[in-house]
C-alpha cells in the first residue's frame, strides 16, 4: 500500500540542503522508513490522510460495494453501524471500548458511478470530517487502484477522546488496515483471522 | 485435542487445548495423520525468531483427513487426504496469480507488523510467529488450514504418508532451490547445509542434471546420507578447506551455482564464525551467515547463489565486493509451494524419488519435545522427524 502526502515530498528533498537540514531529513527519512504516524496535523485538532490500495477486481465490482454504505462496517471494525437515510445522507456510528460512541451524518456530495465517492459531514455531527473514495482501472489488467483520502477534525472533549479511542492515534494506520481489509474481502471472499483458534497455556 | 505447544526458548511441551474450528468460509479442518519437526522449527526452539508468544502452537510440515470444510470451499470433501503446503495463500491477488504462492497478499493477518521490518508482508505460515500470520501449527491432532480450496492437494492412497509428507514443505523448498540454479549440463552445484532441505536440494540438483553435486556438512551421518546418491562428493568442512577444495573439484573454477540451506545458524570453524557467535550472543546481530559468506566467495563469475535457508533480519560483513566483482546472482525466499506439489507428486509417483530416505526417527506426538532437542543436538544420528498425533 502507497500513502502519500505532502510531509513525504519534504523528506525526500531534505537530504539535498546540507548541514542541519541533512540531519533532520535524515530523521525524517528514519521516520518513514520506521513507519511512524502518516497523518498529517494541519492545525491543533485536525488530520489529513491519504492511503492507497490495488486491488484485482474491476472498478465497478469496487464502487458497488463501497456504494452500498451499510456493508463498510465489515471492513472497517471501528464502525458499529451505517444506517442510510435517504439517496444523499446516512448516519454513522462509532465505537471504542468503555463504549465510548460517536454519532456523525454524512451527505455524499459527488457520486461518479464507478469511479468516485466523495462526503462530508452535516453540522449536527460530533466530528467534521470530509474525504472521497476513487477507484481507477490500472493499466495491464492490474485490477483496480483505490485511493482513500480522508480529512477530519477532532472536537474536544468526550467526543474527541471517542473518536481517538476508536481510530488510534495513527489514523492513516486505521485507514490503511481498513483498505486492507477491504482489498481482503473484494479478492477473496473473507477476511484472513484467527480469532478463535486453539492456543496453549500462557 | 494434543498439540505441541511453545512457552519460551528452550522450553516446548505436549498440552491438551481446544479443538480447532471453520473460523471462515473457504477453511478446512484437517485431522494430522503424520507431520514433522523442520529445521527451521529449530529457530523458534532456539529463540532467534521474534514476535513468539507463549502458548503458540508450532508446526508447518503435515497432512491428513479433512474432517470438516467451510461452507464456500467447494474443492475440498470430508474424508479427502490431503498435504497442506506450510505457505497459506489466496490464489486470487496478484502474486497468487503469478505463482508467487508465498507472496500472497491477503493471507497474513498481522501483515503490518512485517511491513514495520520487510516493507511489504508475504503469505501468511502455519506455525511460524505472530509477524507470519499467528496461525496455530500441525504438530497437533487437528488444525484448521485457511483457504483451504487452494493449498491442500489431494494424494493417492497407493502412496504413504512417508512418501508424501514432504510435499508439504522440504522437498519443493529443497527443489525450488536447485531449480534457482538454472543448471546446464556439465554444471557444479555446491550445497551447504546436509539437513533434510540440503538432502532434497542435492536429489533435485541430480534430478534436474547437475553433473556433480558437491554437500557440504561435518556431521558424518549427513555427509553420509548425501554420497548415497550417485554423482555426490562429500566435504567436512571441519577437516577440510571449503574453497581449496571446491577449487580442486572445478578445475579451478569455481561451482556453477552454490546453494546455501543452512540460514541464520550456521556454525563454522573459521574467525568469523566465531565473531558472529559473539555478536549474536549479545544482540548486536540478529543472524549468523558463516555459510552464505563462503558460498558467495566460493561461487565462479557469473554464478548463482540460492539461498533456501532462513534469515530473519540483519547480516554483518557481508563480502557483497566478492559479489558484485563476479557478478552474481541471488536467489532466495520462501518457497512457492503450490507451483511444486503436482509436478513433484508425479515425480514420486514415477519412482524419480522417495523423500522417505531422509526419515531417520518416527515418534509419538508425545515424544515430541525430546524429538526437538534431538533434532537440535544432532544426537542419535537424528536427520528428519516424523510425528504421529494419533
Amino acid at each position: 500500500m502507497a500513502s502519500t502526502n505532502q510531509d513525504r515530498g519534504a523528506e525526500r528533498w531534505a537530504p539535498a540542503l546540507g548541514g542541519a537540514a541533512l540531519v533532520v531529513g535524515a530523521g525524517l527519512l528514519w521516520q518513514a522508513t520506521r513507519g511512524r504516524p502518516r497523518g498529517r496535523s494541519v492545525g491543533p485538532q485536525s488530520t489529513v490522510v491519504e492511503e492507497a490500495v490495488a486491488i484485482e477486481r474491476p472498478a465497478a465490482e469496487l464502487y458497488g460495494f463501497w456504494r452500498d454504505l451499510q456493508r463498510l462496517p465489515s471492513v472497517i471494525p471501528q464502525l458499529r453501524s451505517v444506517e442510510v437515510l435517504d439517496d444523499r445522507r446516512s448516519r454513522w456510528i462509532a465505537e471504542g471500548p468503555h463504549s465510548y460512541r460517536v454519532e456523525w451524518i454524512a451527505e455524499i456530495i459527488n457520486d461518479i458511478p464507478n469511479e468516485l465517492i466523495a462526503w462530508r459531514t452535516i453540522q449536527q455531527s460530533d466530528v467534521a470530517s470530509a474525504g472521497y473514495v476513487q477507484f481507477k482501472p490500472a493499466i495491464g489488467g492490474r485490477g483496480t487502484h483505490v485511493r482513500a483520502s480522508f480529512r477530519c477534525e477532532v472536537p474536544g472533549g468526550a467526543a474527541g477522546s471517542a473518536v481517538a479511542w476508536a481510530f488510534g492515534d495513527q489514523p492513516a494506520q486505521a485507514i490503511r488496515e481498513g483498505l486492507r481489509r477491504f482489498k481482503q474481502l473484494m479478492e477473496t471472499g473473507e477476511i484472513a483471522t484467527t480469532a478463535g483458534q486453539p492456543r496453549g497455556a500462557q | 485435542m494434543k498439540a505441541l505447544v511453545w512457552h519460551a526458548t528452550d522450553d516446548v511441551r505436549v498440552e491438551r487445548v481446544p479443538d480447532p474450528q471453520i473460523l471462515n468460509p473457504r477453511d478446512a479442518i484437517v485431522k494430522v495423520t503424520s507431520t514433522a519437526i523442520c529445521g527451521s522449527d529449530l529457530h523458534l526452539l532456539d529463540g532467534f525468531i521474534p514476535t513468539m508468544q507463549a502458548g503458540d502452537i508450532l508446526g508447518h510440515e503435515f497432512m491428513g483427513e479433512v474432517m470438516e470444510v467451510g461452507s464456500k470451499n467447494h474443492k475440498l470433501r470430508v474424508g479427502d487426504r490431503v498435504v497442506v503446503p506450510f505457505t497459506i495463500a489466496c490464489g486470487q491477488c496478484f502474486f497468487c496469480q503469478r505463482q508467487l504462492w508465498s507472496a500472497c497478499d491477503n493471507s497474513n493477518p498481522n501483515a503490518k507488523m512485517v511491513e514495520e521490518l520487510y516493507g511489504y508482508s508475504g503469505s501468511g505460515l502455519f506455525g511460524y510467529s505472530h509477524m507470519m500470520g499467528g496461525y496455530a501449527g500441525g504438530q497437533a491432532q487437528y488444525v484448521r488450514v485457511p483457504f483451504a480450496d487452494v493449498g491442500p492437494m489431494k494424494v493417492p492412497d497407493s502412496l504413504s504418508d512417508e512418501q508424501v509428507l514432504f510435499l508439504s514443505d522440504i522437498f519443493p523448498t529443497g527443489y525450488m532451490a536447485a531449480e534457482n540454479c538454472d543448471i546446464q549440463p556439465g554444471d557444479t552445484v555446491a550445497v551447504w547445509g546436509c539437513g533434510p532441505v540440503g538432502q532434497f536440494a542435492i536429489a533435485s540438483a541430480l534430478l534436474l542434471g547437475a553433473e556433480q553435486v558437491i554437500a557440504i556438512d561435518s556431521v558424518p551421518e549427513r555427509l553420509r546420507m548425501a554420497a548415497r546418491h550417485r554423482g555426490v562428493v562429500t566435504i567436512d568442512f571441519q577437516n577440510e578447506d571449503v574453497f581449496d577444495r571446491l577449487k580442486q573439484l572445478t578445475a579451478g573454477r569455481g561451482p556453477d551455482a552454490c546453494i546455501e540451506a543452512v540460514g541464520l545458524e550456521a556454525h563454522g570453524a573459521t574467525l568469523d564464525a566465531y565473531y558472529d557467535r559473539v555478536k549474536t550472543a549479545i544482540y548486536m546481530a540478529t543472524d549468523r551467515p558463516t555459510a552464505l559468506r563462503q558460498a558467495i566467495h566460493a561461487c565462479r563469475k557469473g554464478g548463482v547463489v540460492s539461498i533456501p535457508g532462513v534469515y530473519g533480519g540483519f547480516l554483518d560483513k557481508m563480502p557483497f565486493g566478492a559479489a558484485f566483482g563476479k557478478g552474481l546472482t541471488f536467489k532466495m525466499g520462501q518457497t512457492h509451494v503450490m507451483k511444486y506439489l503436482r509436478p513433484l507428486l508425479q515425480r514420486i509417483e514415477h519412482g524419480d524419488i522417495d523423500p522417505s530416505f531422509v526419515i531417520t526417527h518416527r515418534l509419538p506426538l508425545d515424544e515430541a519435545p525430546a524429538a526437538y532437542r534431538l533434532f537440535r543436538d544432532n544426537k542419535d544420528e537424528c536427520v528428519k522427524v516424523v510425528l504421529k498425533p494419533h
